[in-house]
């Protein structure tokens, strides 16, 4: 049965009438025409579809939209602060983090969530957290300098010469 | 390497994908029917058409002098517009062209903007597959962007009455005289520029690498702030107005077929269009949850008729029992001396077999395709290799001339060789076709698990001898099913003979990053490895025995230096083990190193060093992306990635249960970039895929004693390795 949902996304308040089981992943991407978040196995498996709620790395194919009433949803969308990048946003940029890029967004997200914890993360907790995402492109030694980078363990990597 | 006759494609694909028919026959439309029959046109006649467009393939063959405004839009902003039908996923070619443009037309990259793969705008290039992009495609617009600065030099030239000569392009100007300046936008604003650009037509003399500003540095992917900001549009991520969510109903194996379905359940639900055509069934809704809904009323009802099908316990028998010989064009030269009766009189002998399994690319994002109908044109955006292929897989199935179907690829979510099909545009199509309006339809994890194609699997058999000084004397190689990519040993030795047996494939297969490269070079380099221990020599130095001198052995040579081959062989402690493959397909040179740690029966891959050589470098940066990408990709199919079936039957098609690698399966990497800027560039995104399974495999062997010989690995006593 359809009823009414208060989403509050990216600071700004909807309100959408449908199915309390249908996944938050499908209303952000068809409702409200959020489509950062995006769909790679439908079963919490890969982290495509992940988003920040209540600051929480969340996968939004196996949430269901009642679940996120009323709390602070953050997607790739508004992570920036108009023009200016979040940090790690940037880090993925300068590390040159993405090939296909169609996994990225889940994966900033994902080390959004593990920064804002506070205090530079082990390489050990950066894996483990960025374990739980895939990116078929195999990129991890890229994300994983990226995130390195935004935690401050790691500068930029240079990327000018063909040694490497 | 004689090439496939039948392979269109100049044997870059599978040859499986190319004898397919269209995964659907559509009932006629009768009323478009009438329309096209009106206009006293033929129908189905988009193949001629297409095969009219359809320039060199893919970059081979004799070209045409092209117009170069069928090349490059010049803008009144300044920006030039370069137009190509390659598609960008994920292996950097929008970046890589970008710089080819403006290295050709020296304007900064930012000047520079691409559309790729559309069928109706941009020029025929081929399809995306093949490392084709930079040997072929590079060059060419590199070229035609060096015809298109010289006609704009004449052109600014003509407007101020001087010589060419005289005009200079600086900063995004042209200049003359000192004082005399105007930008390209402005030259783009006269009033005679459009009619006077369309008729400039030429290839340019092409640039040379130690001249490239350019090309050979690290341009970072043009598109990388919309890949962070959320901003960029994949082809399920494309809306339409008053478009609907469709989805496709499925059988429950591979062979099944429909026998009987009601659609009144589904059909009463509010909102719902369904479509039965033939065995196509599927509905579109206003939401996919709706969609999904509605397909569940749908299958609830259906009756399926399944047939006796394969399961994965007798596949490398299958293969083996329905090998047919020869394998054609592609089965490999003829014998080099006698290798029967040379492998009688060798003084030692090995004889051994390699198994292949069937793998999925599993592209992040599954097959999607937008499908839109505006007064009996299609319109369709979708994420494929293959823009043009797709478009006549579209004429025909739908009975249309190929200039009322226009396909259009925005940059998608990974191909690694997997989407050179199009059915998901068919079946959108078809769905829009009925609701009259656009269609969204986006594969399901599961479905492109089960329904796309599989990398082939395949038995490998060598029987190879040494004489008496340990020396190769006799090598025969035979690949059932796998595929000829990289089938010829670069080794020397008097008798060889390598063969591609065709076999009946059980599962759909097609195309996979490097193609057969991988298995052949897999059986190939763990063979050596086995023979080298046969003759008593260290894998390195009986490998650089038999290896002529050229690219193949310098790139041995590197990586060997790189990893410190010897002090690292002499250093190793019980349960760990070294390895070194080396390998080379489509004109690039790849070699590794692997040290691998067994111990209680688990495998763990500490670290692998690899060089790579493919002429001159292009994009560094992009390479090393490509290399390491490579790399971790090609550890999930060496060590744990693997299709199993039973009776028609898709049993681990999620990836909660087909383990593919994550970040915490990546080992040290260590990747050694040669750069020979005296030698033409070839494609880099697949071949360094191709030795790390093997330099893994001869690991093993050196820490455990076990020869492993599958795709996945096992080690004895358990199932994959961890």
């Amino acid at each position: 049965m359809e009823r009414e949902h208060r989403l509050l996304v990216n600071g700004r308040e909807h309100r959408v009438t449908t199915d309390p089981d249908r996944p938050l992943l499908d209303v952000l991407r068809e409702d409200l025409e959020l489509s950062g978040a995006r769909y790679g196995c439908g079963e919490g498996e890969c982290g495509a579809c992940t988003v920040l709620i209540e600051g929480r790395a969340t996968r939004t194919c196996i949430t269901p939209v009642s679940d996120a009433q009323a709390r602070a949803i953050t997607t790739i969308e508004g992570l920036a602060q108009g023009d200016t990048l979040h940090p790690v946003q940037q880090a993925f940029l300068d590390e040159q983090a993405l090939q296909c890029g169609y996994c990225i967004p889940g994966q900033i997200l994902r080390a959004v969530d593990l920064l804002s914890a506070g205090g530079p993360p082990s390489r050990e907790s950066i894996v483990a957290a960025m374990s739980e995402h895939i990116c078929r492109c195999c990129n991890y030694p890229r994300i994983l300098a990226a995130v390195e980078h935004a935690a401050g363990l790691a500068p930029a990597t240079p990327q000018t010469g063909a040694e490497s | 390497m004689t090439l496939d006759p039948d392979a269109a494609d100049g044997g870059e694909l599978e040859r499986y994908e190319l004898r397919e028919r269209l995964p659907y026959r559509f009932q006629p439309n009768r009323r478009q029917a009438v329309q096209l029959l009106g206009a006293g046109m033929m129908l189905a006649v988009s193949v001629p058409v297409a095969a009219q467009q359809r320039r060199g393939g893919g970059g081979r063959g004799p070209q045409r002098a092209e117009r170069l405004s069928e090349r490059f839009h010049i803008g009144t902003d300044n920006i030039v517009t370069v137009l190509t039908s390659k598609v960008e996923v994920g292996q950097g070619s929008r970046t890589q062209l970008t710089q080819a443009a403006a290295e050709g037309l020296r304007l900064p990259p930012e000047q520079i903007r691409l559309v790729m793969a559309d069928t109706e705008l941009c020029p025929d290039d081929g399809g995306t597959a093949g490392s084709r992009t930079t040997p072929a495609n590079v060059p060419r617009i590199r070229a035609a962007a060096v015809a298109a600065r010289q006609a704009l030099l004449e052109l600014a030239a003509a407007r101020w009455n001087v010589p060419p000569e005289q005009v200079r392009l600086a900063d995004g100007q042209f200049v003359a005289h000192g004082d005399q300046r105007v930008t390209l936008g402005e030259l783009a604003s006269d009033a005679d520029f459009a009619e006077r650009w369309s008729r400039e037509a030429g290839g340019g003399p092409d640039i040379a690498a130690s001249e490239w500003t350019v090309l050979g540095t690290t341009l970072p992917n043009v598109k990388g702030r919309d890949s962070v900001t959320g901003a960029a549009t994949f082809p399920s991520d494309v809306r339409r107005p008053g478009m609907l969510y469709g989805v496709v109903l499925r059988g429950p194996s591979l062979a099944a077929r429909l026998q009987a379905i009601d659609l009144a359940p589904a059909e009463a639900m509010e909102g719902v269009t369904v479509v039965r055509d033939g065995d196509f069934v599927g509905c579109a809704a206003t939401t996919s949850w709706r969609a999904r809904q509605a397909l569940d009323a749908l299958a609830a009802t259906a009756r399926w008729e399944e047939p006796e099908q394969p399961s994965v316990a007798t596949l490398f028998d299958d293969l083996k029992r329905t090998a047919e010989g020869g394998g054609g064009g592609r089965g490999g030269r003829d014998a080099r001396g006698n290798p029967d009766s040379a492998f009688q009189q060798a003084a030692k002998r090995l004889e051994a077999e390699y198994t292949i399994a069937y793998i999925q690319h599993a592209p992040m994002e599954p097959r999607a395709a937008v499908a839109e109908w505006t007064d009996g044109k299609l319109t369709v955006w979708t994420g494929s290799q293959q823009p043009s292929r797709v478009r006549d897989q579209l004429a025909e199935a739908f009975r249309l001339r190929g200039d009322r179907v226009r396909v259009i690829v925005p940059d998608a979510g990974g191909g690694f060789g997997g989407k050179h099909s199009g059915e998901q545009a068919i079946e959108a199509a078809r769905l829009a076709q009925a609701a009259g309006r656009p269609v969204s339809l986006r594969w399901t994890r599961e479905e492109e698990f089960t329904w796309a194609y599989f990398r082939p699997a395949g038995v490998i058999e060598v029987r190879a001898g040494l004489n008496a000084d340990g020396g190769l004397l006799t090598w025969d190689f035979t690949n059932y099913n796998s595929g000829g990519s990289a089938l010829e040993s670069s080794y020397l030795s008097e008798h060889s003979r390598a063969r591609v047996q065709n076999s009946q494939s059980p599962l759909r297969q097609g195309s996979y990053r490097a193609l057969a490269s991988t298995a052949n070079t897999f059986a190939r380099e763990c063979a050596i490895d086995e023979l080298a221990g046969l003759a008593g020599a260290d894998p390195l130095e009986f490998r650089l025995r038999h290896l002529p001198d050229g690219r193949q052995k310098d790139i041995l040579s590197a990586v060997a230096r790189k990893f410190d081959w010897h002090s690292k062989v002499r250093s190793q402690t019980d349960g760990r083990g070294v390895g070194i493959a080396c390998g080379t397909e489509k004109g690039s040179y790849v070699a590794s190193c692997a040290e691998v740690e067994e111990r209680d029966g688990e495998l763990r891959v500490l670290s692998v060093t690899t060089s790579y050589e493919c002429g001159a470098i292009q994009n560094p940066g992009n390479l090393l992306n490509q290399v390491e990408g490579s790399l971790v990709m090609g550890l999930g199919g060496a060590l744990f990635e693997e299709i199993l079936y039973e009776r028609g039957r898709i049993l681990n098609g999620r990836f909660s249960e087909y383990r593919v690698p994550r970040i915490s399966d990546v080992p040290e990497l260590i990747v050694d970039l040669v750069n020979r800027p005296d030698l033409p560039s070839v494609g880099a995104g697949e071949t360094p895929i191709i030795a790390i399974a093997p330099a893994i495999a001869n690991a093993v062997f050196q820490a455990s004693g076990e020869r492993l010989r599958s795709l996945p690995m096992k080690l004895s006593g358990q199932r994959t390795a961890t």
